[in-house]
């Protein structure tokens, strides 16, 4: 099953430059597996060595926070957006 | 120019410590973490002292060696530098012997501790040769980026949730600025940003300009000291959103100590939140160092009204490492709060320095804070710009005919009250 992931720029130079990316799987952790069988090395930076989603490291879906949902054991639908984007700060 | 931008190095990620070039870049490229400036803290000491900053003129930029950008300052260069009141009416009433207001709501040129932020952010955005700026902002920061840019000649665009106060929507559209209200809370604001960030070539001050916006906040912390004669005190109450004025100020009293400017003395740094969107606070109180994001905020504070606060996991180690408290409070509170900032004190806050008030109000009943050491609460905007909160709380205007009669009917019982 093909999710459509937004990957930051910051990261795209693990993706040859690629804004959106496909990748195969039917949860989250799936999904980032994929990813990093495709662009190697990718998933480190999105996950520590316990394989933790990092401190700074946001994962929607659609437009659900995944800590709102199941975290890394959320399911992922094949019309799904998913976006990966760093913590930010304001106001 | 050449010798300050040695005082300024490099910047450096918080988390792997990572060094990166001083551009527009705010995040580790490694593991995501928030890129901060890294200073030659040897050679600040050198040329910086208490002789030397007490020469300069009264403004946030006499501390610039510790400041991020390489040369002179371009945009807000009156900003900063306001008035630290000692508030011993407001003392008697809280029970405490020594309290002082840090009084950000007469900051230039907006009215909100932002104009050091942003004073910083688009000096250096300039340095980097933007000439668009923009920011997601809950009003305050919109307000300043939009007049900073005005004064400075760069092109702005400001992003708000929809539904901010009048005041802070019209104290952006103003200055020209190109306001875009955005149907979501602040955290979806935020988000968006960051994508435009990545897409556009705008100084986003903060988003891709953060490593230096946050900087200037510690010029509070630095004025705190300096006005207090060159001491710290022993309690600073700061209202958080992100947390980022918290551990900025907590960050300058540790390089005033660091470069020798102060004596190593102990000091305390406390957290104040809206109990409708508190997530720093409920994880101090917790003593868990995860901030658990509070998905929908529900809250007059709108300043404060951010539910995934990116520097809590800092502001909750800045508390731990000080032995400072957080603390919320509910919408009744920070009204309560406000009054007795403005009657007691002459100071009329905005909501984030209700918060303020009510939680130092709090911790100071809990004991947290002992009522023989000194405080400081820091008053971050000013209340013109959030009046619908206090609307209905504060009386009206006694309407008459202009007659002499009809006003002394009016005071009879105030005279009455007064006589007693």
């Amino acid at each position: 099953m093909s999710v459509q992931v937004r990957i930051p720029s910051p990261l795209r130079k693990l993706t040859q430059d690629q804004e959106v990316v496909a990748a195969e799987g039917g949860t989250i952790a799936e999904v980032l597996s994929h990813l990093d069988a495709t662009f190697p090395g990718l998933i480190e930076r999105i996950c520590d060595e316990q394989g933790n989603v990092r401190r700074f490291v946001n994962i929607f879906v659609n437009d659900e926070d995944i800590r709102f949902l199941e975290e890394k054991a959320t399911l992922v639908q094949p019309d799904d957006e998913i976006s990966i984007v760093p913590a930010i700060a304001g106001g | 120019m050449s010798e300050q931008q040695t005082f300024f190095s490099n910047l450096k990620c918080r988390e792997c410590g990572r060094l990166y070039p001083k551009e527009a870049i705010h995040i580790c490229e490694f593991d995501f973490g928030p890129l901060e400036a890294a200073y030659d803290y040897d050679l600040i000491a050198r040329h910086l002292n208490r002789e030397v900053i007490a020469s300069r003129p009264e403004t946030m930029w006499r501390y610039r060696e510790l400041l991020p950008i390489d040369g002179e300052p371009t945009v807000g260069r009156q900003v900063g530098f306001t008035p630290l009141v000692r508030a011993d009416r407001l003392a008697a009433e809280l029970g405490v012997e020594e309290l002082y207001i840090k009084n950000d709501t007469v900051n230039y040129p907006t009215l909100s501790f932002k104009d050091r932020v942003v004073s910083v952010a688009l000096s250096r955005a300039r340095e980097l040769g933007f000439t668009v700026v923009a920011c997601a902002s809950t009003g305050n920061l919109a307000n300043s980026v939009a007049a900073n840019a005005a004064a400075a000649g760069l092109k702005s665009y400001v992003l708000i949730p929809a539904d901010l106060e009048r005041s802070k929507v019209v104290g952006s559209l103003i200055y020209g600025t190109q306001v875009i209200g955005i149907h979501g809370a602040y955290d979806q604001v935020n988000r968006l940003c960051s994508e435009i960030a990545g897409k556009y070539g705008w100084g986003f001050v903060n988003v891709n300009l953060r490593p230096y916006y946050a900087e200037g906040s510690k010029s509070m912390g630095f004025e705190i000291a300096e006005q207090l004669g060159w001491k710290l005190p022993k309690h600073t109450i700061i209202p958080m959103a992100s947390g980022s004025l918290l551990t900025k100020i907590h960050k300058a009293y540790k390089e005033f100590i660091r470069i020798g400017i102060l004596e190593e003395q102990s000091f305390s740094v406390h957290g104040a939140q809206a109990s409708g969107c508190s997530p720093i606070t409920t994880a101090q109180k917790k003593a868990t160092d995860m901030v658990k994001p509070v998905p929908n905020p529900k809250t007059i504070v709108k300043s404060l009204a951010i539910g995934t606060p990116a520097d809590g996991y800092y502001a909750l180690r800045s508390m731990q490492e000080t032995h400072g408290s957080a603390e919320d409070c509910s919408d009744e509170e920070v009204i309560a709060g406000i009054r007795l900032l403005a009657e007691y004190a002459g100071v009329f806050s905005e909501t984030a320095g209700g918060v303020t008030v009510a939680c130092a109000k709090k911790l100071i009943e809990a004991g947290k804070i002992p009522r023989n050491e000194s405080i400081v609460l820091c008053i971050t905007g000013h209340g013109l710009k959030t009046q619908e909160a206090i609307a209905g709380h504060c009386g009206e205007a006694r309407l008459i005919n202009p007659s002499l009669r009809e006003f002394e009917a009016l005071i009879a019982d105030d005279a009455h009250a007064l006589a007693r």
